[in-house]
């Protein structure tokens, strides 16, 4: 499915720096979309992510949501993250951990806990709710990440490689229940990732990040069918 | 690995004997033990020359400053991240294995030996003890509480603004334990004793002053454990808080203090412990009415009654283990992890 043609979120000419790396994005982003972003180590992937999330300033440039600029607290700004690793707060049970998704204070109206309910049953753990962190499976707590990612309904989501210490089989599973996460909030996605063969099942566009520059994103298909010489160099002979 | 370590665990050492004082009181006495420490023990309870001890401490000061100075020119090992939740992994350490276990029960021996002298000799005498001791034991309990609490309140207080300042984290908890050995009890207390005498009587305040000194003699413990821990929260989800748009109060009650309970159960431990075996200050302000469990101990070493001091001392170390037990056990709370 390519996305429809109504961009969301703009970065032009915005450049981020990190202590001496500097990343500079000038894209497009639009609605339904679901980009992966890939390339080298290194390259400035995280660094575009924190930027779009509100954790680093751009230094010069706008990101624009929906033509406006994002509010400066990265609680503001209408997306949601998953991140590699700490996205459950160890010490909190399931429920509370989904339901700080929606307020921060965890005390939710009787609605909200129904909402929250739903967003349990929908990834299957249902019955966990009482459960910490440390007595599920790491397949599990993805889960619970991504029924606070449903629960919040934020147009835009935001992945940092967060499956990547998954094996294969749950990782496939874990992208599919994205996948239908995203086809019910219709939220446009962009996932962070190392492995080419998860880019292609989860995108249908690409985002290049090397050398300190992103670009454009590219239908996913033909950027691997003919790759430019730093995607080339990253991939090797695997595509 | 080890050359980058030895010269900060020399100067560390050597700081720490340097302050000392417990011991050299204990067996020393006579001209030729005597160190500064003790010289202002004794230009205070015996000259009461406050000209001289003042002096003294000062001199004190100046020597432990330079050494100090030394030490920020050398990198300190790191000690203190002890008993956290993470154990060191060993590699290839099973050849080495007998070896260690010589090398450590000999050291473990300095300490065992002298305590298992204590237990056998002091265990019988427990419960013909004078009923004085009973009182000082609430007292030294009293002291220590009271040091606990402040200590753990500031130590908090500062790990929080550290961890949200950039500074380096590092670099502060090697300067701060660098401080906190070479500033003496006694020095602070002298200082303190100065400070107070014209205008009150020192010893109506020897309770809080020396629950004070000691709460802050013992803050370089609780930081080295305290500020790497709020750090590490702040690092692993300090992210996830911003992105849930968290206010600073929920942050604080329902994710840093209750993750913070296990490093603060066992500093404060430390603290009780430390607090309770002090025998420093409360040497330069007690009346001979005010008895803790250090200056009985004292009292009836100085008077060779050596059954009835061994007696006190098991009850002191027992007291000190309950208190740092109970405080560590309750940090842990039901989560055994």
């Amino acid at each position: 499915m390519i996305a429809g043609d109504e961009d969301i979120l703009n970065l032009k000419q915005t450049c981020f720096r990190q202590g001496k790396f500097a990343l500079t994005a000038n894209f497009e982003v639009s609605k339904g979309a679901r980009i992966a972003i890939i390339g080298p180590s290194g390259g400035g992937k995280s660094t575009l992510l924190h930027g779009i999330s509100g954790f680093l300033k751009p230094t010069t440039g706008q990101v624009l949501w929906e033509g406006e600029p994002m509010s400066d607290h990265p609680g503001e700004r209408p997306l949601s993250i998953l991140f590699q690793d700490h996205n459950l707060f160890p010490h909190l049970c399931v429920a509370d951990n989904i339901a700080v998704g929606i307020n921060p204070n965890m005390r939710l109206s009787e609605e909200q806990i129904l909402l929250a309910k739903n967003a349990l049953d929908q990834v299957g753990l249902s019955e966990k709710a009482a459960d910490f962190p440390r007595d599920l499976s790491g397949g599990q707590r993805g889960r619970v990440g991504l029924a606070r990612i449903l629960l919040r309904k934020r147009p835009l989501i935001l992945l940092d490689e967060p499956f990547s210490a998954l094996g294969p089989a749950l990782k496939d599973e874990m992208l599919e229940l994205l996948s239908q996460i995203l086809d019910l909030t219709e939220a446009s996605a962009l996932m962070v990732t190392h492995d080419t063969n998860d880019a292609i099942r989860f995108g249908d566009q690409a985002i290049l990040v090397a050398e300190g520059l992103a670009h454009e994103p590219q239908e996913i298909q033909s950027l691997f069918s003919n790759p430019p010489p730093a995607l080339k160099e990253y991939i090797g002979d695997r595509a | 690995m080890l050359r980058g370590v030895l010269p900060g665990a020399f100067v560390l050492i050597f700081l720490l004997c340097l302050t000392s004082f417990t011991v050299a009181l204990a067996v020393g006495g006579g001209p030729k033990g005597t160190t500064i420490e003790l010289a202002i023990y004794q230009a205070f309870r015996f000259e009461f020359n406050l000209g001289k001890a003042a002096s003294l401490a000062t001199i004190q000061f100046g020597l432990c400053g330079i050494v100090a100075l030394l030490a920020f020119l050398v990198p300190l090992p790191k000690v203190g991240d002890i008993g956290l939740d993470r154990l060191a992994h060993q590699f290839g350490a099973r050849k080495h294995r007998r070896l260690d276990i010589i090398w450590i029960s000999g050291a473990a021996g300095f300490l065992i030996l002298p305590l298992s002298a204590i237990l056998f000799r002091g265990l019988g005498g427990i419960l013909s003890l004078p009923g004085q001791v009973f009182s000082a034991s609430i007292t030294s309990l009293l002291i220590a509480l009271i040091s606990t609490g402040v200590c753990i309140f500031l130590a908090l207080g500062l790990s929080l603004s550290i961890a949200y300042s950039r500074l380096n984290t590092q670099k502060i908890v090697e300067g701060i334990s660098v401080l906190g050995l070479s500033t003496s009890p006694l020095v602070v207390g002298t200082g303190l004793f100065l400070m107070i005498f014209p205008f009150v009587n020192p010893a109506s305040l020897a309770i809080p002053v020396t629950a004070f000194v000691n709460a802050m003699m013992a803050m370089p413990f609780a930081l080295r454990v305290l500020i790497p821990a709020v750090r590490d929260i702040y690092n692993e989800y300090l992210h996830l808080r911003l992105s849930l748009n968290m206010g600073r109060g929920i942050w604080l009650m329902r994710i840093v203090f209750p993750r913070l309970r296990r490093p603060v159960g066992f500093s404060a431990g430390l603290v009780a412990a430390l607090s309770m075996g002090d025998f420093g200050v409360i040497a330069l302000f007690a009346s001979p009415d005010l008895q803790t469990l250090p200056l009985i101990l004292y009292r009836l070493m100085g008077s060779y009654q050596m059954d009835q001091a061994a007696a006190v001392s098991v009850v002191l170390v027992a007291q000190s283990l309950f208190l740092f037990w109970i405080f560590d056990r309750g940090g842990r709370g039901h989560t055994e992890s």
